[in-house]
Protein backbone atom coordinates (compact mmCIF):
# COMPACT_ATOMS: atom_id res chain seq x y z
CA UNK A 1 0.00 0.00 0.00
CA UNK A 2 0.91 3.13 -0.56
CA UNK A 3 0.30 4.93 3.02
CA UNK A 4 3.09 5.13 4.78
CA UNK A 5 2.92 2.41 8.01
CA UNK A 6 3.46 4.14 11.43
CA UNK A 7 6.81 4.87 12.62
CA UNK A 8 8.60 1.42 13.50
CA UNK A 9 11.70 1.03 15.86
CA UNK A 10 13.68 -0.74 14.01
CA UNK A 11 15.27 1.35 10.97
CA UNK A 12 17.43 -0.42 9.21
CA UNK A 13 20.35 1.67 7.09
CA UNK A 14 23.71 2.76 5.93
CA UNK A 15 26.38 4.84 7.41
CA UNK A 16 28.84 5.78 4.90
CA UNK A 17 32.17 7.38 5.97
CA UNK A 18 33.70 10.30 4.05
CA UNK A 19 37.00 10.36 5.46
CA UNK A 20 37.35 7.16 4.50
CA UNK A 21 35.76 6.31 0.89
CA UNK A 22 38.58 6.14 -1.34
CA UNK A 23 36.10 6.40 -4.27
CA UNK A 24 37.04 2.78 -5.99
CA UNK A 25 33.06 1.82 -6.83
CA UNK A 26 33.40 -1.45 -5.27
CA UNK A 27 30.37 -0.75 -3.37
CA UNK A 28 28.74 -0.14 -6.86
CA UNK A 29 30.00 -3.05 -8.59
CA UNK A 30 29.06 -5.80 -5.81
CA UNK A 31 25.86 -3.62 -5.81
CA UNK A 32 25.26 -4.85 -9.38
CA UNK A 33 26.30 -8.36 -9.11
CA UNK A 34 24.46 -9.32 -6.73
CA UNK A 35 21.47 -7.73 -7.52
CA UNK A 36 22.11 -9.04 -11.22
CA UNK A 37 22.31 -12.62 -10.43
CA UNK A 38 20.70 -12.80 -6.64
CA UNK A 39 17.20 -14.26 -6.15
CA UNK A 40 15.77 -10.90 -7.48
CA UNK A 41 17.79 -10.43 -10.52
CA UNK A 42 18.86 -10.08 -13.24
CA UNK A 43 19.22 -5.95 -13.08
CA UNK A 44 18.31 -5.24 -16.82
CA UNK A 45 20.89 -3.45 -19.38
CA UNK A 46 20.15 -2.06 -22.08
CA UNK A 47 23.59 -2.78 -24.88
CA UNK A 48 25.68 -4.06 -21.85
CA UNK A 49 28.43 -4.54 -24.44
CA UNK A 50 27.69 -1.65 -26.86
CA UNK A 51 29.21 1.26 -27.83
CA UNK A 52 27.21 3.34 -25.18
CA UNK A 53 25.67 0.85 -22.21
CA UNK A 54 23.66 1.96 -20.29
CA UNK A 55 21.54 0.24 -17.02
CA UNK A 56 20.32 0.02 -14.31
CA UNK A 57 22.52 0.78 -10.70
CA UNK A 58 21.27 1.02 -7.57
CA UNK A 59 24.40 2.99 -6.19
CA UNK A 60 26.76 5.71 -8.00
CA UNK A 61 29.61 7.11 -6.75
CA UNK A 62 30.55 10.56 -7.45
CA UNK A 63 33.84 12.33 -6.79
CA UNK A 64 33.88 16.00 -5.94
CA UNK A 65 36.35 18.76 -4.76
CA UNK A 66 36.34 21.19 -2.26
CA UNK A 67 38.18 23.95 -1.96
CA UNK A 68 37.86 26.24 1.03
CA UNK A 69 38.70 26.76 4.62
CA UNK A 70 36.36 24.57 6.00
CA UNK A 71 39.38 21.91 4.98
CA UNK A 72 42.06 22.37 7.30
CA UNK A 73 43.71 23.73 4.07
CA UNK A 74 44.99 27.58 4.77
CA UNK A 75 47.59 27.50 2.18
CA UNK A 76 48.43 30.37 -0.46
CA UNK A 77 46.32 31.14 -3.20
CA UNK A 78 47.79 31.45 -6.21
CA UNK A 79 45.39 32.37 -9.08
CA UNK A 80 47.06 30.09 -11.79
CA UNK A 81 46.96 26.83 -10.09
CA UNK A 82 42.85 26.37 -11.13
CA UNK A 83 43.20 27.61 -14.38
CA UNK A 84 40.11 26.59 -15.45
CA UNK A 85 38.99 29.06 -12.34
CA UNK A 86 38.24 32.32 -12.24
CA UNK A 87 38.35 31.93 -8.56
CA UNK A 88 41.53 31.53 -7.21
CA UNK A 89 41.49 28.87 -4.38
CA UNK A 90 43.74 27.20 -2.06
CA UNK A 91 46.35 25.27 -3.52
CA UNK A 92 45.39 21.64 -2.96
CA UNK A 93 41.01 20.87 -2.93
CA UNK A 94 39.83 18.03 -0.80
CA UNK A 95 38.96 15.31 -2.78
CA UNK A 96 35.50 13.73 -1.50
CA UNK A 97 33.98 10.16 -2.75
CA UNK A 98 30.36 10.01 -2.12
CA UNK A 99 28.41 7.21 -2.94
CA UNK A 100 25.22 7.97 -3.49
CA UNK A 101 21.98 5.31 -3.15
CA UNK A 102 18.73 5.32 -1.36
CA UNK A 103 18.28 6.65 1.69
CA UNK A 104 15.40 4.29 2.94
CA UNK A 105 13.60 7.22 4.40
CA UNK A 106 11.32 7.32 7.12
CA UNK A 107 8.39 9.83 5.23
CA UNK A 108 9.34 9.43 1.89
CA UNK A 109 7.40 10.91 -1.00
CA UNK A 110 8.40 8.46 -3.72
CA UNK A 111 6.00 6.00 -1.78
CA UNK A 112 3.29 8.07 -1.37
CA UNK A 113 2.67 9.44 -5.01
CA UNK A 114 2.67 5.79 -6.15
CA UNK A 115 -0.49 5.43 -7.97
CA UNK A 116 -0.26 1.38 -7.71
CA UNK A 117 0.79 0.81 -4.33
CA UNK A 118 3.72 -0.99 -5.73
CA UNK A 119 6.19 1.66 -3.68
CA UNK A 120 6.36 1.08 -0.22
CA UNK A 121 7.64 0.56 3.05
CA UNK A 122 8.16 -1.66 5.28
CA UNK A 123 6.95 -1.56 8.95
CA UNK A 124 9.13 -4.27 10.08
CA UNK A 125 12.45 -2.74 9.99
CA UNK A 126 11.82 0.70 7.18
CA UNK A 127 13.22 -0.72 3.95
CA UNK A 128 11.70 0.78 1.20
CA UNK A 129 10.99 -1.50 -1.94
CA UNK A 130 8.87 -1.79 -5.01
CA UNK A 131 6.77 -4.46 -5.84
CA UNK A 132 8.03 -5.27 -9.87
CA UNK A 133 4.47 -6.75 -10.33
CA UNK A 134 2.47 -4.16 -9.28
CA UNK A 135 4.65 -1.16 -11.05
CA UNK A 136 3.23 0.61 -13.63
CA UNK A 137 6.93 2.70 -14.58
CA UNK A 138 5.01 5.74 -14.45
CA UNK A 139 8.08 7.39 -12.53
CA UNK A 140 6.50 9.87 -10.58
CA UNK A 141 8.60 8.30 -7.62
CA UNK A 142 11.52 8.92 -9.20
CA UNK A 143 10.65 12.44 -9.98
CA UNK A 144 9.49 12.62 -6.14
CA UNK A 145 13.26 11.88 -5.15
CA UNK A 146 15.85 14.35 -4.37
CA UNK A 147 18.72 11.94 -3.86
CA UNK A 148 18.02 10.35 -7.17
CA UNK A 149 17.81 6.52 -5.50
CA UNK A 150 15.36 4.73 -8.32
CA UNK A 151 15.93 4.23 -11.97
CA UNK A 152 13.59 2.76 -14.33
CA UNK A 153 14.81 -0.48 -16.23
CA UNK A 154 13.46 1.35 -19.46
CA UNK A 155 12.58 -1.61 -22.58
CA UNK A 156 15.92 -1.77 -24.51
CA UNK A 157 16.49 0.40 -27.64
CA UNK A 158 17.70 -1.64 -29.91
CA UNK A 159 16.31 -5.92 -28.83
CA UNK A 160 18.49 -8.56 -29.40
CA UNK A 161 17.87 -11.64 -31.06
CA UNK A 162 18.93 -13.57 -28.27
CA UNK A 163 16.14 -11.95 -26.13
CA UNK A 164 12.92 -13.20 -28.13
CA UNK A 165 10.63 -14.63 -26.06
CA UNK A 166 12.87 -14.26 -22.93
CA UNK A 167 10.16 -13.33 -20.21
CA UNK A 168 11.76 -10.27 -18.29
CA UNK A 169 9.57 -9.45 -15.67
CA UNK A 170 11.57 -6.52 -14.72
CA UNK A 171 11.44 -4.32 -17.74
CA UNK A 172 9.13 -1.04 -17.65
CA UNK A 173 9.41 -1.02 -13.57
CA UNK A 174 11.04 1.21 -11.42
CA UNK A 175 14.17 -0.17 -9.74
CA UNK A 176 16.00 0.98 -6.60
CA UNK A 177 18.41 0.02 -3.71
CA UNK A 178 16.78 -3.23 -1.38
CA UNK A 179 19.08 -2.57 1.29
CA UNK A 180 19.99 -6.60 -0.19
CA UNK A 181 16.77 -7.61 1.78
CA UNK A 182 17.73 -11.13 0.03
CA UNK A 183 21.26 -10.74 2.62
CA UNK A 184 20.40 -9.49 5.51
CA UNK A 185 17.72 -12.14 6.10
CA UNK A 186 19.12 -15.01 4.23
CA UNK A 187 19.61 -18.19 6.53
CA UNK A 188 21.54 -19.81 3.52
CA UNK A 189 24.18 -17.48 4.23
CA UNK A 190 26.82 -17.65 6.79
CA UNK A 191 25.58 -14.94 9.86
CA UNK A 192 28.70 -12.80 8.86
CA UNK A 193 27.70 -12.63 5.43
CA UNK A 194 23.99 -11.31 6.55
CA UNK A 195 24.73 -7.88 5.36
CA UNK A 196 24.18 -5.76 2.46
CA UNK A 197 26.72 -6.24 -0.96
CA UNK A 198 28.46 -2.74 -0.26
CA UNK A 199 29.27 -3.22 2.53
CA UNK A 200 30.82 -6.81 1.95
CA UNK A 201 32.74 -5.41 -0.55
CA UNK A 202 33.84 -2.12 0.91
CA UNK A 203 37.55 -1.98 1.37
CA UNK A 204 38.06 0.71 3.72
CA UNK A 205 34.98 -0.07 5.90
CA UNK A 206 33.62 3.24 5.01
CA UNK A 207 30.52 1.44 5.06
CA UNK A 208 28.56 0.29 7.83
CA UNK A 209 25.06 -1.50 8.37
CA UNK A 210 22.56 -1.59 11.17
CA UNK A 211 19.68 -0.81 13.37
CA UNK A 212 19.73 3.38 13.17
CA UNK A 213 16.57 3.10 15.43
CA UNK A 214 18.42 1.38 18.23
CA UNK A 215 20.42 4.21 19.87
CA UNK A 216 22.84 1.70 21.45
CA UNK A 217 23.99 0.07 18.04
CA UNK A 218 27.12 0.63 16.86
CA UNK A 219 26.09 2.20 13.42
CA UNK A 220 24.11 4.88 15.95
CA UNK A 221 27.36 5.05 18.07
CA UNK A 222 29.16 6.15 15.64
CA UNK A 223 26.66 8.70 14.01
CA UNK A 224 26.74 10.38 17.46
CA UNK A 225 30.71 10.11 17.84
CA UNK A 226 31.29 11.49 14.77
CA UNK A 227 28.71 13.87 14.07
CA UNK A 228 26.81 11.51 10.87
CA UNK A 229 23.94 13.61 8.67
CA UNK A 230 21.08 13.11 6.86
CA UNK A 231 21.31 14.46 3.55
CA UNK A 232 19.16 17.19 2.44
CA UNK A 233 16.49 17.18 5.32
CA UNK A 234 14.91 20.26 4.29
CA UNK A 235 12.47 18.35 1.90
CA UNK A 236 11.18 16.90 5.17
CA UNK A 237 11.22 13.09 4.29
CA UNK A 238 13.81 12.24 7.32
CA UNK A 239 16.36 9.66 5.44
CA UNK A 240 17.42 7.02 7.49
CA UNK A 241 21.24 6.45 6.30
CA UNK A 242 23.51 8.64 7.41
CA UNK A 243 27.31 10.06 6.19
CA UNK A 244 30.20 10.61 8.32
CA UNK A 245 31.66 13.90 7.41
CA UNK A 246 35.62 14.18 5.98
CA UNK A 247 37.88 15.02 9.37
CA UNK A 248 39.81 18.49 8.72
CA UNK A 249 42.69 18.22 7.45
CA UNK A 250 46.11 19.77 10.13
CA UNK A 251 44.44 22.72 11.17
CA UNK A 252 46.06 25.78 9.53
CA UNK A 253 48.29 24.15 6.93
CA UNK A 254 47.71 23.20 3.54
CA UNK A 255 48.95 20.04 2.23
CA UNK A 256 51.64 21.44 0.07
CA UNK A 257 53.12 23.56 3.26
CA UNK A 258 53.14 20.17 4.97
CA UNK A 259 55.13 19.00 2.26
CA UNK A 260 57.83 21.27 2.27
CA UNK A 261 59.07 21.45 5.80
CA UNK A 262 58.64 17.48 5.71
CA UNK A 263 61.23 17.03 3.19
CA UNK A 264 63.27 18.89 5.44
CA UNK A 265 62.82 17.11 8.34
CA UNK A 266 63.92 14.04 6.47
CA UNK A 267 67.59 15.08 7.25
CA UNK A 268 68.82 14.51 10.33
CA UNK A 269 71.54 16.34 10.55
CA UNK A 270 72.80 13.57 13.59
CA UNK A 271 73.26 10.74 11.01
CA UNK A 272 75.19 12.62 8.67
CA UNK A 273 79.39 12.16 8.14
CA UNK A 274 81.14 14.68 10.31
CA UNK A 275 82.31 17.08 7.32
CA UNK A 276 78.75 17.45 5.74
CA UNK A 277 77.06 17.93 9.19
CA UNK A 278 79.74 21.18 9.57
CA UNK A 279 78.80 22.09 6.30
CA UNK A 280 74.89 21.74 7.20
CA UNK A 281 75.73 23.90 10.19
CA UNK A 282 77.67 26.76 8.78
CA UNK A 283 74.88 27.02 6.22
CA UNK A 284 72.50 27.05 8.81
CA UNK A 285 74.03 29.95 10.24
CA UNK B 1 12.91 17.72 -17.00
CA UNK B 2 12.90 15.62 -20.07
CA UNK B 3 9.71 17.03 -21.71
CA UNK B 4 8.43 13.37 -22.29
CA UNK B 5 5.96 14.16 -25.30
CA UNK B 6 3.09 11.70 -24.49
CA UNK B 7 2.51 13.44 -20.93
CA UNK B 8 2.76 17.21 -23.51
CA UNK B 9 -0.02 15.33 -25.41
CA UNK B 10 -1.67 14.10 -22.60
CA UNK B 11 -2.34 17.61 -20.44
CA UNK B 12 -3.02 19.51 -23.53
CA UNK B 13 -5.41 17.56 -25.06
CA UNK B 14 -7.46 16.31 -22.12
CA UNK B 15 -6.94 19.81 -20.34
CA UNK B 16 -8.55 21.33 -23.69
CA UNK B 17 -11.30 18.23 -23.64
CA UNK B 18 -12.18 18.87 -19.91
CA UNK B 19 -12.49 22.64 -20.71
CA UNK B 20 -14.94 22.12 -23.30
CA UNK B 21 -17.06 19.31 -21.09
CA UNK B 22 -16.78 21.99 -18.25
CA UNK B 23 -18.17 25.28 -20.18
CA UNK B 24 -20.49 22.69 -21.50
CA UNK B 25 -22.02 21.51 -18.62
CA UNK B 26 -21.97 25.03 -16.84
CA UNK B 27 -23.79 26.20 -20.16
CA UNK B 28 -26.60 23.16 -19.71
CA UNK B 29 -26.64 23.85 -16.14
CA UNK B 30 -27.85 27.39 -16.09
CA UNK B 31 -29.99 27.04 -19.35
CA UNK B 32 -28.25 29.03 -21.37
CA UNK B 33 -26.98 26.49 -23.77
CA UNK B 34 -28.45 27.67 -26.97
CA UNK B 35 -28.90 24.44 -29.19
CA UNK B 36 -30.10 21.19 -28.28
CA UNK B 37 -30.03 17.40 -29.76
CA UNK B 38 -27.02 17.40 -31.76
CA UNK B 39 -25.99 20.88 -31.06
CA UNK B 40 -25.59 19.12 -27.85
CA UNK B 41 -24.02 15.68 -29.08
CA UNK B 42 -21.21 17.54 -31.42
CA UNK B 43 -19.20 19.21 -28.73
CA UNK B 44 -19.45 16.83 -26.30
CA UNK B 45 -18.39 14.36 -28.72
CA UNK B 46 -15.25 15.97 -29.59
CA UNK B 47 -14.58 17.15 -25.43
CA UNK B 48 -14.71 12.67 -25.35
CA UNK B 49 -12.26 12.89 -28.45
CA UNK B 50 -9.84 15.22 -26.71
CA UNK B 51 -10.42 13.68 -23.65
CA UNK B 52 -9.96 10.50 -24.88
CA UNK B 53 -6.63 11.33 -26.97
CA UNK B 54 -4.99 12.36 -24.30
CA UNK B 55 -5.43 9.85 -22.11
CA UNK B 56 -4.50 6.93 -24.79
CA UNK B 57 -1.39 9.31 -25.40
CA UNK B 58 -0.59 8.94 -21.58
CA UNK B 59 -0.62 5.49 -21.07
CA UNK B 60 2.72 5.69 -24.21
CA UNK B 61 4.32 6.88 -20.71
CA UNK B 62 4.51 3.78 -18.74
CA UNK B 63 6.90 1.11 -18.80
CA UNK B 64 4.03 -1.17 -18.59
CA UNK B 65 0.97 0.43 -20.24
CA UNK B 66 -1.17 -2.80 -19.62
CA UNK B 67 -0.87 -2.03 -16.31
CA UNK B 68 -2.37 0.92 -16.18
CA UNK B 69 -5.27 0.19 -14.36
CA UNK B 70 -3.35 -0.74 -11.26
CA UNK B 71 -3.18 3.34 -10.87
CA UNK B 72 -6.82 3.44 -9.97
CA UNK B 73 -6.34 2.06 -6.53
CA UNK B 74 -3.99 4.19 -4.23
CA UNK B 75 -6.39 7.67 -4.82
CA UNK B 76 -6.06 8.25 -0.98
CA UNK B 77 -2.40 9.44 -1.11
CA UNK B 78 -1.20 10.07 -4.63
CA UNK B 79 -2.94 12.39 -6.97
CA UNK B 80 -2.11 10.73 -9.96
CA UNK B 81 -4.51 7.96 -9.03
CA UNK B 82 -6.70 10.89 -8.20
CA UNK B 83 -6.56 11.48 -11.26
CA UNK B 84 -6.63 8.04 -12.90
CA UNK B 85 -10.27 7.75 -11.07
CA UNK B 86 -11.17 11.44 -11.51
CA UNK B 87 -10.92 10.99 -15.14
CA UNK B 88 -12.92 8.09 -15.71
CA UNK B 89 -15.68 9.52 -13.12
CA UNK B 90 -16.08 11.83 -15.65
CA UNK B 91 -17.22 10.13 -18.40
CA UNK B 92 -20.62 9.33 -16.63
CA UNK B 93 -22.07 12.38 -16.53
CA UNK B 94 -20.89 12.88 -20.28
CA UNK B 95 -22.39 9.93 -21.23
CA UNK B 96 -25.84 10.38 -19.32
CA UNK B 97 -25.66 14.04 -21.62
CA UNK B 98 -25.03 12.45 -24.25
CA UNK B 99 -27.92 10.24 -23.69
CA UNK B 100 -29.98 12.94 -22.50
CA UNK B 101 -29.56 15.19 -25.48
CA UNK B 102 -30.50 12.01 -27.63
CA UNK B 103 -33.32 11.03 -26.14
CA UNK B 104 -34.44 15.30 -26.23
CA UNK B 105 -34.63 15.98 -22.68
CA UNK B 106 -34.53 19.28 -21.63
CA UNK B 107 -35.80 19.47 -18.28
CA UNK B 108 -33.58 19.34 -14.80
CA UNK B 109 -32.03 15.93 -15.58
CA UNK B 110 -29.54 17.30 -17.84
CA UNK B 111 -28.81 20.64 -15.91
CA UNK B 112 -27.89 18.04 -13.11
CA UNK B 113 -25.92 15.98 -15.65
CA UNK B 114 -24.55 19.57 -17.25
CA UNK B 115 -23.76 20.51 -13.32
CA UNK B 116 -22.23 17.31 -12.69
CA UNK B 117 -20.28 17.17 -15.82
CA UNK B 118 -18.39 20.51 -14.94
CA UNK B 119 -17.50 19.71 -11.74
CA UNK B 120 -15.83 16.23 -12.49
CA UNK B 121 -14.20 18.21 -15.48
CA UNK B 122 -12.88 20.87 -13.09
CA UNK B 123 -12.05 18.05 -10.41
CA UNK B 124 -9.44 15.96 -13.13
CA UNK B 125 -7.55 19.09 -14.02
CA UNK B 126 -7.11 20.08 -10.50
CA UNK B 127 -5.74 16.27 -10.08
CA UNK B 128 -3.51 16.56 -13.04
CA UNK B 129 -2.04 20.14 -11.42
CA UNK B 130 -1.53 18.50 -8.25
CA UNK B 131 0.44 16.07 -9.45
CA UNK B 132 3.43 18.33 -10.32
CA UNK B 133 2.43 20.89 -7.74
CA UNK B 134 3.19 18.15 -5.11
CA UNK B 135 6.31 17.49 -5.83
CA UNK B 136 8.53 19.41 -3.40
CA UNK B 137 11.81 17.90 -5.51
CA UNK B 138 10.74 20.61 -8.65
CA UNK B 139 10.64 24.28 -7.02
CA UNK B 140 9.35 25.95 -10.59
CA UNK B 141 6.57 23.37 -10.26
CA UNK B 142 5.00 24.58 -6.34
CA UNK B 143 5.07 28.27 -7.23
CA UNK B 144 1.41 29.18 -6.76
CA UNK B 145 0.38 29.99 -10.39
CA UNK B 146 0.84 26.35 -11.02
CA UNK B 147 -3.30 25.25 -11.00
CA UNK B 148 -4.81 28.38 -11.85
CA UNK B 149 -3.00 28.33 -15.14
CA UNK B 150 -3.81 24.31 -15.45
CA UNK B 151 -7.69 25.23 -14.91
CA UNK B 152 -7.79 28.57 -16.86
CA UNK B 153 -5.73 27.10 -19.86
CA UNK B 154 -8.27 24.27 -19.98
CA UNK B 155 -10.73 26.44 -20.17
CA UNK B 156 -9.89 28.70 -22.49
CA UNK B 157 -8.23 26.27 -25.04
CA UNK B 158 -11.62 24.00 -24.84
CA UNK B 159 -13.54 27.29 -24.38
CA UNK B 160 -12.51 28.41 -28.24
CA UNK B 161 -13.69 25.07 -29.21
CA UNK B 162 -16.91 25.86 -28.18
CA UNK B 163 -17.17 29.09 -29.04
CA UNK B 164 -16.00 27.68 -32.81
CA UNK B 165 -18.69 24.95 -32.53
CA UNK B 166 -21.70 27.44 -31.72
CA UNK B 167 -20.44 30.27 -34.35
CA UNK B 168 -20.35 27.13 -36.94
CA UNK B 169 -23.44 25.73 -35.75
CA UNK B 170 -26.08 28.40 -34.07
CA UNK B 171 -28.35 29.99 -36.25
CA UNK B 172 -29.12 32.93 -34.23
CA UNK B 173 -25.86 35.10 -32.96
CA UNK B 174 -24.73 33.92 -29.69
CA UNK B 175 -24.34 37.17 -28.26
CA UNK B 176 -20.90 39.02 -26.60
CA UNK B 177 -20.31 37.43 -22.90
CA UNK B 178 -18.74 34.15 -24.14
CA UNK B 179 -16.36 35.44 -26.72
CA UNK B 180 -15.50 38.20 -24.21
CA UNK B 181 -14.97 36.12 -21.47
CA UNK B 182 -12.88 34.36 -23.85
CA UNK B 183 -11.10 36.98 -24.26
CA UNK B 184 -10.66 38.29 -20.58
CA UNK B 185 -9.60 34.52 -19.93
CA UNK B 186 -7.09 34.75 -22.60
CA UNK B 187 -5.01 38.34 -21.17
CA UNK B 188 -5.62 36.74 -17.30
CA UNK B 189 -3.67 33.59 -18.42
CA UNK B 190 -0.74 35.40 -20.32
CA UNK B 191 -0.35 37.36 -17.10
CA UNK B 192 -0.71 34.69 -14.54
CA UNK B 193 1.61 33.14 -17.22
CA UNK B 194 4.82 35.81 -16.79
CA UNK B 195 4.11 35.64 -12.88
CA UNK B 196 4.88 32.35 -13.08
CA UNK B 197 7.69 32.44 -15.17
CA UNK B 198 8.97 35.76 -13.08
CA UNK B 199 8.84 33.49 -9.55
CA UNK B 200 9.88 30.34 -11.38
CA UNK B 201 13.08 31.51 -12.20
CA UNK B 202 13.84 33.05 -9.18
CA UNK B 203 13.50 29.79 -7.30
CA UNK B 204 17.21 29.70 -5.52
CA UNK B 205 19.59 26.78 -7.69
CA UNK B 206 20.65 24.18 -4.79
CA UNK B 207 24.84 24.07 -4.86
CA UNK B 208 26.14 20.97 -5.13
CA UNK B 209 27.83 21.58 -1.60
CA UNK B 210 24.18 22.05 -0.09
CA UNK B 211 22.82 18.42 -1.82
CA UNK B 212 25.94 16.32 0.09
CA UNK B 213 25.81 18.11 3.06
CA UNK B 214 29.17 19.92 2.77
CA UNK B 215 28.43 22.94 2.18
CA UNK B 216 30.27 24.36 5.05
CA UNK B 217 33.60 23.20 4.53
CA UNK B 218 34.19 25.35 1.34
CA UNK B 219 33.26 25.32 -2.58
CA UNK B 220 32.25 21.90 -3.67
CA UNK B 221 32.66 21.20 -7.52
CA UNK B 222 31.74 17.81 -9.20
CA UNK B 223 35.02 16.37 -10.85
CA UNK B 224 33.89 12.88 -11.55
CA UNK B 225 30.90 11.63 -12.48
CA UNK B 226 29.03 8.41 -11.55
CA UNK B 227 28.93 6.72 -14.49
CA UNK B 228 30.99 7.30 -17.98
CA UNK B 229 27.63 7.18 -20.29
CA UNK B 230 24.55 9.00 -19.61
CA UNK B 231 22.07 7.00 -17.21
CA UNK B 232 18.06 7.07 -16.57
CA UNK B 233 18.66 9.94 -14.07
CA UNK B 234 20.81 12.11 -16.32
CA UNK B 235 18.84 12.21 -19.22
CA UNK B 236 15.44 12.27 -17.31
CA UNK B 237 16.52 14.77 -14.57
CA UNK B 238 19.64 16.34 -15.47
CA UNK B 239 18.27 17.32 -18.61
CA UNK B 240 19.60 20.43 -19.87
CA UNK B 241 17.74 22.07 -23.04
CA UNK B 242 18.82 25.06 -25.05
CA UNK B 243 17.95 27.31 -22.29
CA UNK B 244 19.24 29.87 -24.91
CA UNK B 245 15.91 29.23 -26.55
CA UNK B 246 13.47 29.77 -23.52
CA UNK B 247 12.86 33.66 -24.46
CA UNK B 248 11.78 33.28 -27.70
CA UNK B 249 9.96 29.98 -27.30
CA UNK B 250 8.04 31.78 -24.21
CA UNK B 251 7.19 34.47 -26.74
CA UNK B 252 5.70 31.93 -29.37
CA UNK B 253 4.03 30.74 -26.46
CA UNK B 254 2.19 33.72 -25.58
CA UNK B 255 1.16 34.77 -29.08
CA UNK B 256 -0.27 31.58 -29.70
CA UNK B 257 -2.63 30.82 -26.64
CA UNK B 258 -3.06 34.96 -25.96
CA UNK B 259 -2.31 37.36 -28.34
CA UNK B 260 -3.39 35.64 -31.49
CA UNK B 261 -7.17 34.54 -29.80
CA UNK B 262 -7.18 38.16 -28.50
CA UNK B 263 -6.84 39.85 -31.42
CA UNK B 264 -9.15 37.22 -33.41
CA UNK B 265 -12.13 37.38 -30.99
CA UNK B 266 -11.50 41.64 -31.13
CA UNK B 267 -11.59 41.00 -35.25
CA UNK B 268 -14.75 38.50 -34.78
CA UNK B 269 -16.94 40.60 -32.56
CA UNK B 270 -18.11 42.96 -35.19
CA UNK B 271 -17.59 40.53 -38.38
CA UNK B 272 -19.00 37.63 -37.70
CA UNK B 273 -16.73 34.42 -35.83
CA UNK B 274 -17.62 31.17 -38.19
CA UNK B 275 -14.51 31.19 -39.78
CA UNK B 276 -11.94 32.52 -37.30
CA UNK B 277 -13.12 30.78 -34.35
CA UNK B 278 -11.74 27.11 -35.85
CA UNK B 279 -8.43 28.85 -36.54
CA UNK B 280 -8.13 30.46 -33.21
CA UNK B 281 -8.84 27.21 -31.04
CA UNK B 282 -6.01 25.31 -33.19
CA UNK B 283 -3.63 28.50 -32.42
CA UNK B 284 -4.18 27.97 -29.00
CA UNK B 285 -3.92 24.33 -28.70
CA UNK B 286 -0.23 24.88 -30.34
CA UNK B 287 0.61 27.50 -28.21
CA UNK B 288 0.14 25.38 -25.25
CA UNK B 289 2.22 22.59 -26.49
CA UNK B 290 4.72 24.96 -26.35
CA UNK B 291 3.93 26.09 -23.42
CA UNK B 292 3.88 22.74 -21.88
CA UNK B 293 7.24 22.00 -23.57
CA UNK B 294 8.79 24.66 -21.85
CA UNK B 295 6.87 23.78 -18.66
CA UNK B 296 8.99 20.59 -18.79
CA UNK B 297 12.33 21.27 -19.80
CA UNK B 298 12.83 24.67 -18.16
CA UNK B 299 12.14 22.91 -15.22
CA UNK B 300 15.28 22.09 -13.05
CA UNK B 301 15.42 18.97 -10.29
CA UNK B 302 17.10 19.13 -7.41
CA UNK B 303 18.96 15.44 -7.85
CA UNK B 304 20.92 17.90 -10.44
CA UNK B 305 23.02 19.33 -8.00
CA UNK B 306 24.65 16.27 -7.52
CA UNK B 307 26.23 16.52 -11.43
CA UNK B 308 27.91 19.08 -13.06
CA UNK B 309 26.13 21.81 -14.06
CA UNK B 310 25.92 21.35 -17.80
CA UNK B 311 25.17 24.33 -19.69
CA UNK B 312 23.56 23.83 -23.61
Amino acid sequence: MTALPPPGKKKLGLVIDLDICVGCHACAVACKEWNDGGPLGPLPDDEPYGAEPSGVWFNRVHSYEITGPGTGDQGPVKADTLRDDPVPGPRSPQMVHFPRSCLHCETPDCVTVCPTGASYKRAEDGIVLVDEDKCIGCQLCAWACPYGAREIALPPAKPRASDAGRKDSKRGTMQKCTLCVDRIYNETLDERDRQPACVMACPTRARMFGDLGDPDSDVSRVVADRKGFALMPEFGYAPVNRYLPPRPRRDGSSAASIAAPAAEEMLDTERLPPLLRWLDKALSR
Amino acid sequence: MRPALPVIFFTVLSGAGYGLWCLLGLALAARIYPLAGAGILVPLAFGFVLVTAGLIASTAHLGRPGRAWRALSQWSSSWLSREGVASLVTYLPALAIGWLAHAGHQDWSIRVAGAWLALCSLATVVCTANIYRSLKTIRAWRVPQVLPLYLGFALLSGGLWLWAWLALASARPIGLAFPLALLGLAVLAALTKAAYWKTADRAPVPTTGHAIGLQHLGRVRPWEGPSSEETYLTREMVFVLARKHSARLRKTAVILFAALPVIGIAVALPYGAAWIAPVLAILCLAGLFVERWLFFAEARHAVAAFFPQRSA
